[in-house]
């Protein structure tokens, strides 16, 4: 699988070629050339950020289909808790659970039942390694790909405990086999996610080799198909909720940390606020911490572009619904044999760095700093770079030239057309046209024709 | 390899909000560039430290961070009160950081030691009512 696969995609026909996606990429990712968006996809970390700030709704999010579903002879499926914060006046989990059968899932595993044994597992493994603290989680994927590509001295920070969805997964998958007896690849797991950077995890996770996870589909997806199946009736459920207050507070910002029963803990969601912390835990301006939570969407995954309700009523709706639960519902001792840690170390991919070693990544940045003192400093963004600085990094990578920017444009024309004029008072005070003044001439007209319809205008 | 790369910044005094902008820029260029991680961190730290430092006693000042094969040089250039007795301010644990800046968290007296923890080379010339420079390697 290609290691920069990514699950935010632009949809072309809906594209204006307008640049207020370019403004929004944390990783400076988009760029526009010939009136169209495109995305790099070693940048992009499917943070989601261009989803919703896209007025035109050309930035989608990528995930599979519930038609799929009839590919496998048993599906199991795995809610995320964000999904029961996007009901009103829900007041038990097993009205969601029971309706995704109703549906026509086989079976369901909670995330959230899932996410108690992690949190379990992170207390033990913090307790064990303290020295080694702070940890970093590693429950967004998001989280993973940025430190990925740029915050290397992180990567060693990172929990190497596999997410909540992954041993969801794992668990569902074995008690799927047992029950049915049917081989592993007739047995379909779908996590019912609400992001798409769980689709690239499922398709390409770091940390193991390969993913438990078959399918994920969107919460907006199955949420107005859930509806029809909810019912108001609580005698004719079946009881299959395990989790408690710690799984399902999961969905929110400081969720994964209020798990782990520490004071010494820091919770920042929203990518540009984690990107900041990000930089800050580099630089080591953080003391006696154990445990960092950090996550891409605001307000946690709750957040999601793939979710239908509001962030924060979301939160909200979260805390009534759990409040009266017990603690914690699911236990280690209680599943054995699951595998918690991860397989592989993450290996650091610097995709920013300008050239292929330090000599050529030295010039570069020289000729970099010196274009970018040269271009006129508005990150006006009609380039189709964020930035002036970021279209001399693309010009100095060959992928762009200075008659990108509008300004150094309109001076290239001024200065074509100043030889033009400059070249017909010489024929006229002349009287003839020499051979080489024709040759000029056309020349200048040339190149003339040719910048302006690099500019398509 | 002889050539140099420079890059300068300016530090406003006392405004906080924007300390730590041009360590923050010097990081993502050197990463940029593929210097290697541990010495990325150390330029970080030091130059960050170097940074509040001015911010804190000098009312601000300028950077310029030089760039060759094999080393960082980091120059902080202050026209502040200068440090009476440098012995003093180098150990650890000594602030005359005020109060207020004290309540936000800064002006712990790790400063100066930590610049030259995580400099291979540092030097100081200061002189009382002139101001600051100091020059610290980090060694590629």
């Amino acid at each position: 699988m290609d290691k920069f696969i990514h699950s935010v995609k632009l949809d072309k026909d809906a594209c204006t070629g307008c640049i207020n996606c370019i403004k929004y990429c944390p990783t400076q990712a988009i760029r526009v050339h010939g009136g169209k968006a495109s995305i790099k996809p070693q940048f992009c970390v499917d943070c989601g950020r261009c989803i919703r700030y896209c007025p035109h709704h050309a930035k989608i999010a990528e995930s599979d289909s519930l038609d799929e579903m009839h590919d496998y002879k048993y599906t199991v499926a795995l809610p995320a808790p964000s999904l029961y914060a996007q009901f009103n006046n829900l007041t038990n989990v097993d009205i969601v659970l029971n309706a995704l059968l109703s549906m026509g899932f086989d079976d369901v595993f909670e995330v959230s039942a899932a996410a108690e044994l992690v949190s379990e597992m992170t207390r033990s493994y913090i307790e064990e390694h303290r020295d080694e603290a702070p940890f970093i989680s590693s429950a967004c994927p998001t989280i993973v790909r940025i430190i990925r590509v740029r915050f290397p001295t992180l990567i060693p920070r990172l929990l190497p405990i596999r997410p909540p969805v992954e041993i969801a997964a794992q668990i569902a998958r074995k008690l799927a086999m047992e029950r049915t007896g049917l081989p592993s690849s007739d047995i379909g797991i779908f996590f019912i996610s609400p992001c798409p950077s769980k689709v690239t995890y499922a398709k390409a996770p770091l940390g193991i080799e390969k993913s438990q996870i078959d399918k994920v589909v969107a919460i907006k997806d199955v949420y107005p198909i859930l509806l029809s199946h909810m019912t108001q009736d609580e005698s004719e459920l079946r009881p299959l909720s395990t989790s408690g207050r710690i799984g399902i507070g999961w969905s929110n910002s400081g969720g994964e940390a209020a798990g782990l029963i520490t004071d010494n803990y820091l919770a920042a969601d929203g990518i540009m606020n984690v990107l900041r912390v990000l930089s800050d835990l580099e630089d080591e301006k953080f003391h006696g911490l154990l445990f960092v939570e950090l996550n891409a969407c605001n307000g946690g995954c709750v957040g999601g572009p793939l979710t239908v309700e509001n962030p924060y009523v979301a939160t909200a709706k979260t805390k009534r619904l759990h409040r009266y639960l017990p603690v914690s519902g699911t236990h280690m001792e209680a599943c054995p044999d699951v595998d918690y840690l991860w397989e592989d170390y993450v290996e650091y991919e610097p995709v920013f760095r300008l050239g292929s070693n330090f000599r050529e990544s030295f010039e570069m940045m020289g000729m970099v700093e010196d274009l970018t003192e040269q271009l006129p400093g508005l990150d006006c963004g009609s380039c189709g770079a964020p930035t002036c600085r970021a279209l001399a990094e693309d010009i100095v990578r060959g992928e762009a030239s200075r008659n990108d920017c509008i300004y150094e444009f309109i001076e290239y024309i001024q200065s074509l057309s100043g030889d033009l004029s400059y070249l017909t008072t010489e024929m006229e005070a002349a009287g003839h046209i020499s051979p080489v003044d024709l040759q000029n001439l056309q020349h200048s007209i040339g190149k003339l024709a040719l910048e302006l319809r690099r500019k398509d205008v | 390899m002889s050539e140099c790369l420079t890059f300068e910044y300016q530090v406003p005094g006392d405004d906080f909000t924007r300390a730590g902008e041009a360590s923050s820029s010097v990081k993502n260029k050197l990463k940029m560039m593929g210097v290697d991680s541990g010495a990325i961190r150390r330029v970080a730290i030091a130059m960050y430290e170097g940074e509040i430092n001015m911010v804190i006693h000098a009312g601000g000042g300028a950077i310029k961070v030089m760039v060759t094969d094999d080393n960082i040089r980091i120059i902080l250039a202050d026209t502040g009160p200068g440090i009476p007795d440098v012995e003093k301010a180098m150990q650890l644990g000594y602030s005359t950081a005020p109060e207020e800046v004290r309540s936000l968290g800064f002006g712990a007296g790790m400063g100066l030691p930590n610049m030259k923890k995580y400099s291979d080379n540092m030097q100081i010339d200061t002189e009382v009512g002139v101001g600051t420079t100091v020059t610290m390697d980090i060694h590629l």
